[in-house]
């Protein structure tokens, strides 16, 4: 019937006087409305220090260096805390456009990490209308450094830290996206019968983009209360706050921030926390991160999913 | 229902000079030593009335599909900011030796002339192209030009100046069906 109705708009139209601005109205007419896909919600797989609704393309792999420093509290003399520098260097791959995997190791309790990310759900508009992007990201850390307390039982297992995270993000417009992040991080060894193994906690990220190619990004762990009581260091557990820079420039994206966070893996940065903004305990650090593409003209955008199959006769190449 | 079916027909027996496709072919590529860039859009829509000349193309930015998929996205946020500009269009004139017959099999170097729009700028073009006709119903028609960034407000940062040609070659191939 639709087509039906098209043609007879199309006969109609075209029995009026001919003009080539006839011909793209009625170009404009006969174009059915396509789906879009909200596409680069934020510029790289990591908001700030945690994981954005973003997956690497199939076929990607993107190499992530980081670094977090001191705190700019510790003065001249630990140059503002660039004396003490903490490393993770990870790896990530897109196995598809949707899954990614990756893995890093962090110098920071000589710490690895393992993830695996799925973006189920997109955010799209025009013909099919979907809120939000739908990201599940699920991670593995463990803790090699020397045991504390090596004269005692000390088991594999507890090395182990979990986490569980639904990341939903909306595009609201070209400029400003906003994250929620629903989280879950196990431990398996506490320091206290006090504190929780399973600690939940919502994040909430935001970038507003600047130019093209530099936009300002936030980033706040929330953890709720009564969850967390040992002190850590003689600290107390504070929730993450971290501000940043992204910057990007051809297939690099550098990520300049202060955060009250050391570590850049969840289970550091959502649960031990102990810098206080208002103090200045404030960590400057940054992640630079370089993409490169495996497997040639495998790799197409991700908006393609779902989309009427776009395929030239082979005479055409 | 009757009537309508036959003001249909008469309306389509005036209508018959008018060529249609929705799966056009066109193609952008950009050389420069340092890297080789295309791009291919495999949806364009494009029309053409052999009775008077007049053409039409209308393609979604969004459909240009690059080897790499960031490529891809710079493109779309940064070069073409589809976003703003969805669409790139051509709106114009072909002018023919002969007159051309869509039906007649033959082949038919045309000048085209009109206004392109890219990025929401419009611009005055003529390129040389062929129409060939295969005599059984479909008319290929192809042109090469080139269009240079700037005149369509296209800024490419300093960064990624070498990697990126000032003019572009585009290729355009449309296989046309009677309207």
């Amino acid at each position: 019937m639709r087509k039906s109705l098209i043609a007879l708009i199309l006969t109609v139209l075209a029995a009026r006087p001919a003009h080539a601005q006839d011909l793209l109205d009625l170009l404009n007419e006969t174009e059915e409305e396509p789906v879009e896909y909200a596409f680069a919600t934020f510029k790289t797989t990591r908001l700030i220090n945690g994981h954005s609704v973003e997956t690497n393309s199939g076929k990607e792999l993107l190499f992530l260096i980081s670094h977090r420093f001191g705190r700019l509290n510790g003065g001249a003399s630990e140059f503002f805390g660039l004396d003490n520098a903490t490393i993770r260097l990870g790896l990530e791959y897109g196995i598809t456009d949707r899954l990614g995997v990756g893995v890093g190791r962090s110098s920071f309790e000589k710490l690895y990490d393992g993830f695996v990310k799925y973006k189920v759900l997109q955010q799209k508009s025009g013909a099919e209308n979907f809120p939000v992007t739908v990201t599940l990201f699920g991670s593995v850390a463990i803790k090699t450094l020397e045991w504390p307390e090596p004269e005692r039982e000390n088991y594999f297992s507890s090395r182990m830290y979990y986490t569980f995270q639904t990341l939903i993000a909306r595009k609201f417009s070209e400029g400003f996206s906003l994250q929620l992040s629903p989280t879950l991080v196990h431990r398996n060894l506490v320091d206290s019968l006090d504190d929780a193994n399973d600690v939940f906690a919502l994040g909430i990220g935001a970038r507003q983009k600047i130019t093209g190619s530099l936009s300002v990004n936030a980033e706040y762990f929330y953890v709720f209360p009564g969850q967390i009581s040992s002190p850590l260091n003689g600290e107390t557990v504070q929730n993450a706050l971290s501000v940043g820079l992204d910057l990007e420039t051809g297939g690099h994206v550098f990520q300049l921030h202060m955060t009250n966070s050391r570590g850049m893996v969840e289970k550091l940065f959502v649960t031990e926390s102990t810098g206080n903004w208002l103090d200045g305990d404030i960590h400057f650090g940054f992640n630079i991160s370089r993409v490169f593409s495996l497997g040639g003209s495998g790799a197409k955008g991700e908006k393609k999913e779902g989309d009427t199959p776009a395929k030239a006769p082979p005479s055409w190449e | 229902m009757l009537v309508l079916l036959l003001a249909i027909s008469v309306q389509a027996a005036q209508a018959q000079n008018r060529w249609f496709t929705k799966e056009g072919y066109v193609r952008f590529y950009s050389h420069t030593p340092m890297e080789d860039i295309e791009a291919k859009n495999y949806q364009v829509n494009s029309l053409v009335d052999f009775s008077t000349g007049d053409m039409a193309f209308s393609m979604l930015m969004k459909s240009f599909q690059f080897e790499k998929a960031l490529m891809e996205e710079h493109f779309n946020e940064k070069y073409v900011e589809s976003a703003k500009f969805p669409k790139a269009t051509f709106e114009g004139k072909y002018v023919s030796g002969n007159p051309i017959d869509p039906r007649k099999a033959g082949e038919h170097k045309v000048t085209v002339q009109g206004k392109m729009t890219i990025h929401g700028v419009t611009r005055d073009v003529q390129t040389t192209g062929t129409f060939k006709a295969d005599g059984s119903g479909t008319v290929v028609g192809t042109a090469v030009f080139t269009v240079k960034l700037a005149d369509y407000d296209i800024k490419v940062p300093g960064v990624v100046k070498d990697n990126i040609a000032e003019s572009i070659e585009i290729s355009v191939k449309t296989e046309y069906k009677p309207m």
